[in-house]
């Protein structure tokens, strides 16, 4: 195990007192610290947002990009260097709603990626308006008579995707949090977990205590293999919330597909010079 | 010795086969060759047309007055015989009724069905062509064991044998010197100069006429151990693209300007973050779909600013396929030079014209990377967005350097690349940003220019125009008019000094655009102040041809 100081930022924390992502931040530099993954061989990733401001806060690379837009820079990141470890931290907002068109399809292009999203159901840094994960009927600062469309399910999208790793944790369990981001990290192929985390600002509902008392985790018993039930698995929510590893498949990634990407060097160490095109010229005879 | 000959006929009866093969033998024999393609946004049906010129001179542009007419329907023949020459030639099948004196309409379909494939029918028209221009038909042999499997070729070289005794030489050529060209549109030669300049990973999604650029590139991927990916919208291709670059590979992307509407955000990204990024517009007339086949330049006041907030940019447009060649390498390593954004404008009407041109320079060309390395750590510790002179901040490959991390950021940053709120801060870092524009400045190309040394109409135009502008120049030239073109490849930053020069003695000058407002001459007149007197534009998505610009130059201006 690595000392789990190399990844301390001496950035100046922006998050409210009582964040849950103050349990998240120690969660994944333990991660990391366990996983023995040096800061220079990490990129985390995010878009914006309270919880994309993690790449502030760790002492790794980070690529803090645009609203909902974590997805596509990470990927590339990853297909140019495929020996960095990549990691998104964001929030519902970002990665459900602004994000939920490259999510759909990240799933499916199955990039060696590691995708944390923070979701405490409501949006954060803007004050209080519903998430994609707000419960329908939820009073918001914006939906004052509550929030009038449907509730995503984001784990049940992903499992209908036959997402390679889908899984769910509570910022509230560092321990339980810590154990699914090593499976999560080490996962080959895109990898979803969503972390349940209070917002002590702007979520009533959702609390520490609510989430307490309304999840449970998945034991032994339980066969993340089974697609049909993982997708009734991650439709639970109201009898239950479970947590743990909802589904699990193993498959080629998306490098694995092109192989002189797998077996070669990264494109970041391709050697190439401008008279090797030469060649293409023959296409125009 | 020039001639012109249009093919038409509705989308799927044949003719790009058709047009691809006739060029490719007139190319062969060593004539110059130009082809432009007129086509509708459907893939059956409707009314297409491709028009192929060519010559044993340099040929620039396309031109409405026509030798040859081939036509696979009635429409082509009611669509465009106003245009044919006294003496030219209707080619049509027997089936096609043609009330013109000028019509040969022979049994084509009959002698394709007696061959035994009713597909070979282009190919008996092919053979009627070249036995009219009294071309060589040893040449066609080649390009079809090229194009076809042997089965294939043997039929329709049959096919053409028998199109080539239904008629008998009414054309004789100047004999060609031997061929040593190539054959090539401007995507073309902007997804070679992509090959060529390193590119390695290219993220885009198809959008006419944007789209070819990746088709070609995509063909070379295990070849050329790059990665293509077509990705789910234009916002995930210009971000995928900016990850590609932070992680040090040479990355590029490119559309149509729909899609650059939708990347228009993350331009503002690449600006902010610093990241090297190339993205091609490949230009339609818009707004929203508008005219998904056809040609505007209808973006330029578009991409100048395109982004809130203020970033560095450079924006050049490609004046023809060996420009686009030249240009892609240039932009690439201007973008990673200065780390910062340049968009490369096209249109549909390059895009679709395929000219013959000397073969590419590939010893004359480098990829310079401008990537640092441990010189980068100062005293041990690097910072993405350290402060400098010049406003460059050494950039270094995430991962390669054991200790060191490499963050950006979207939002206004220090040094480190951490969030700021810090006035001052702010200051540095637009100045930082903004200050490598000075030094770009100095590598500016000037425009190209045509005709007499002190003009008295000086023409300006941008782009594709330099093809149409430069025949229009000559024509105009041959009448003793005191003319000349500019025509400008790098538009931002401007490059001013022959423009400077020339718009001194000019009594009147016209900017001559493809689009309703001007926009080169909005653009000449906010950076030097130097207006335009008058203006020639068209905006119904057909490209002004050199003769249509003579004239309107002689209607409008003299």
């Amino acid at each position: 195990m690595l000392d789990i100081k190399m990844y301390d930022s001496k950035d100046e924390m922006a998050w409210c007192p009582g964040c849950g992502n103050y349990s998240i931040l120690p969660a994944i530099k333990e991660a990391l610290a366990e996983l023995e993954l040096k800061p220079h061989q990490v990129v985390v990733a995010s878009g914006i947002g309270q919880a994309a401001k993690l790449p502030h806060y760790i002492n790794t690379n980070g690529f803090n990009g645009l609203h909902g837009r974590a997805v596509p820079p990470a990927s590339g990141i990853k297909i140019a260097n495929k020996d960095l470890k990549v990691i998104i931290h964001s929030g519902d907002g970002d990665s459900y709603g602004e994000g939920g068109n490259h999510l759909m399809h990240g799933i499916r292009r199955n990039v060696d990626i590691t995708h944390f999203v923070h979701d405490n159901q409501v949006y954060g840094l803007t004050k209080g308006q519903g998430s994609p994960t707000t419960a329908e009927g939820q009073k918001t600062s914006m939906q004052l008579d509550g929030v009038r469309i449907q509730q995503l399910s984001p784990l049940a999208l992903a499992v209908s995707l036959d997402c390679s790793f889908v899984a769910r944790s509570f910022s509230g369990n560092k321990k339980h949090l810590i154990s699914i981001m090593k499976e999560a990290i080490n996962h080959k192929g895109y990898a979803l977990v969503d972390i349940l985390q209070p917002c002590v600002i702007f979520n009533q509902v959702n609390t520490f205590k609510w989430y307490k008392d309304n999840v449970y985790y998945l034991d032994e018993s339980y066969d993340p293999t089974d697609k049909i039930a993982a997708f009734q698995k991650a439709l639970e929510w109201e009898e239950g919330i479970p947590l743990g590893v909802i589904y699990k498949k193993e498959k080629p990634t998306y490098i694995d597909q092109i192989p002189y990407l797998a077996e070669g060097p990264s494109l970041v160490d391709r050697q190439w010079k401008p008279a090797e095109a030469e060649k293409y010229m023959k296409d125009f005879l | 010795m020039k001639y012109n000959i249009l093919i038409g006929g509705e989308a799927g009866q044949g003719m790009d086969t058709l047009a691809a093969l006739l060029e490719k033998i007139l190319k062969r024999q060593g004539y110059y060759v130009f082809s432009n393609k007129d086509y509708m946004s459907r893939i059956r049906g409707g009314h297409n047309f491709i028009q192929i010129r060519f010559g044993t001179e340099t040929i620039t542009s396309h031109h409405p007055a026509l030798d040859v007419i081939v036509a696979l329907d009635k429409n082509t023949i009611d669509l465009h015989k106003e245009k044919l020459q006294e003496e030219g030639v209707i080619l049509c099948d027997a089936g096609i009724e043609v009330d013109d004196k000028r019509g040969m309409s022979l049994p084509l379909k009959e002698i394709a069905k007696d061959i035994g494939n009713t597909k070979v029918f282009g190919s008996i028209a092919l053979g009627v062509v070249l036995r009219l221009f009294g071309l060589d038909i040893n040449k066609a042999e080649e390009v079809f064991e090229e194009k076809f499997n042997q089965e294939l070729s043997r039929r329709n070289l049959q096919a053409l044998e028998k199109g080539y005794s239904l008629t008998d030489i009414k054309y004789h050529l100047d004999k060609a010197p031997e061929d040593q060209h190539i054959y090539i549109n401007s995507n073309q030669a902007i997804a070679l100069g992509a090959l060529a300049g390193g590119v390695s990973f290219y993220s885009g999604y198809p959008m006419t006429p944007g789209t070819s650029i990746m088709t070609y590139l995509s063909g070379k991927q295990e070849d050329a151990n790059i990665v293509v990916e077509q990705v789910e919208d234009e916002i995930a291709a210009i971000n995928m693209a900016i990850g590609a670059s932070y992680a040090g590979t040479r990355a590029m992307t490119g559309t149509s300007g729909g899609g650059f509407s939708l990347m228009v955000e993350a331009l503002g990204l690449a600006g902010i973050m610093e990241t090297p990024l190339v993205v091609a517009n490949i230009q339609r007339p818009g707004p929203a779909t508008g005219f998904p086949t056809r040609t505007e330049q209808g973006d330029l006041s578009f991409v100048l600013t395109a982004s809130h907030g203020e970033i560095p940019r450079m924006v050049l447009a490609v004046r023809n396929a060996e420009d686009a060649f030249y240009q892609t390498v240039r932009a690439l390593n201007i973008a990673d030079k200065y780390q910062m954004l340049v968009v490369i404008l096209g249109d549909q009407y390059l895009s679709d014209a395929t000219e013959t041109i000397q073969p590419f320079d590939f010893s004359n060309i480098s990829i310079d990377r401008h990537i640092a390395g441990e010189e980068a750590l100062q005293d041990g510790a690097y910072k993405r967005y350290r402060l400098t002179e010049d406003g460059l901040s050494p950039r270094i490959i995430p991962g390669k350097h054991e200790g060191q991390v490499v963050l950006v950021d979207s939002d206004e940053h220090n040094e480190e690349g951490h969030i700021t709120e810090s006035a001052e801060v702010r200051i540095q870092m637009v100045n930082k940003r903004m200050k490598r524009m000075e030094a770009l400045k100095e590598e500016l190309i000037e425009p190209n220019y045509f005709g007499v040394e002190k003009p008295e109409i000086l023409l300006l135009g941008w782009g594709s125009m330099n093809g149409p502008l430069n025949e229009a120049v000559e024509i105009l030239q041959k009448e003793n008019i005191d003319v000349g073109a500019l025509v400008f490849g790098d538009l931002y930053p401007l490059p001013t000094k022959l423009l400077e020069k020339y718009s001194g003695n000019a009594a009147q000058i016209i900017n001559v655009e493809q689009n309703y407002t001007g926009q080169l001459a909005k653009l000449i007149r906010q950076e030097t102040g130097i207006p335009c007197q008058k203006s020639i534009l068209k905006y119904d998505g057909r490209q002004m041809s050199g003769y249509e610009i003579y004239k309107r130059v002689k209607e409008e201006v003299l």
